[in-house]
């Protein structure tokens, strides 16, 4: 394609504001693969100080990385998703579930593959949970961000969306006693070509959150699809193994075209 | 490429086609290991960051 590509370790990158860089040449353009939120952000916010664009942006990775940030998003972007509720305190939290109804879907604002992810089917149970969470140190777990349940099949679909273009779609399957459909989670995958009206919806709901090389999760409500997310920085192992399509090379080829705009 | 594990000292088998940055586990006790360089004399590894509160996609 024409290009030359290096692969840098984020690891071993240190800015230097004064001078405008990083201790290594990092090219026309980064495509940001951190595992870590908090790094990637760092990372594209100081890329685009200096002038380097990354895919994806800051703006897009700060807003994925934060499921309130992501809804926000979502809603402003008139994309159906299900209704959120966030507590800025744990006494915040019964009012929220009362207002949801039971079972309410309790997430962590910051996280992935479905870690601390609870279904709480009863106050009871909510209790516990919220009792547990004001244990934990980091303050943004102080934060409580409550979704309804939605009742679907025992699965969800998960879009790699490049650009405007839905590079590969499928089901994720949850694992037998599993109700969250995240492959770290055991989900199986199985391929699926996404109609008309739902890969205009994925590909929408990429855009709302500014697009880019996106990961969005959508499930099958009795009122329609719902997006429940939309990830930054998109994993696509269980995806892959579904579908012909390469999606690294289609990723590749956006970023190519990308670069030379 | 081989290596040894510190924590078990069992051999790692790292696959030839491995780059810098990938992880490798220890097939006896688990330990999650990162290439840390890959020379003509060998592969070196050092220990995986453990994951934290803000990994994932």
């Amino acid at each position: 394609m024409g290009v030359q590509v290096e692969l840098v370790d984020a690891k071993s990158l240190v800015f230097d504001s004064r001078e405008h860089g990083f201790n290594t040449e990092l090219g026309d353009m980064v495509y940001i693969r951190c595992i870590s939120h908090f790094r990637a952000q760092m990372l594209s916010a100081t890329l685009e100080s200096i002038g380097v664009p990354c895919v994806n942006s800051h703006s897009v990775l700060e807003r994925c990385s934060n499921k309130m940030l992501t809804t926000l998003a979502l809603e402003r972007g008139g994309i159906p998703t299900p209704r959120t509720l966030m507590a800025l305190s744990a006494e915040g939290v019964p009012q929220a579930a009362l207002s949801l109804g039971y079972p309410v879907v309790l997430k962590p604002l910051v996280g992935s593959w479905g870690r601390l992810v609870s279904l709480a089917k009863d106050r009871e149970t909510l209790n516990a949970l919220v009792e547990h969470r004001e244990e934990l140190s980091n303050p943004l777990d102080h934060i409580y961000y409550l979704q309804e349940y939605v009742r679907r099949p025992p699965r969800d679909i998960r879009a790699v969306v490049v650009g405007d273009e839905v590079a590969a779609a499928v089901y994720r399957v949850s694992a037998d006693g599993e109700w969250r459909t995240n492959v770290a989670r055991g989900a199986s995958t199985e391929a699926f070509e996404p109609a008309g009206e739902l890969r205009e919806l994925l590909v929408k709901a990429a855009d709302a959150v500014g697009g880019g090389v996106l990961g969005v999760d959508a499930m099958e409500s009795s009122e329609g699809y719902l997006v429940h997310e939309v990830n930054g920085t998109v994993e696509f192992r269980g995806a892959q193994s579904a579908v012909q399509t390469s999606i690294p090379r289609k990723i590749v080829e956006y970023l190519v075209r990308e670069v030379k705009k | 490429m081989e290596a040894v594990c510190s924590e078990c000292e069992a051999k790692i088998i790292v696959p030839d086609d491995a780059i810098v940055g990938e992880i490798v586990e220890c097939a006896e006790c688990g330990t999650e290991y990162e290439v840390a360089a890959i020379t003509e004399v060998g592969v070196t590894l050092k220990k995986a960051e453990a994951v934290k509160e803000d990994w994932g996609e």
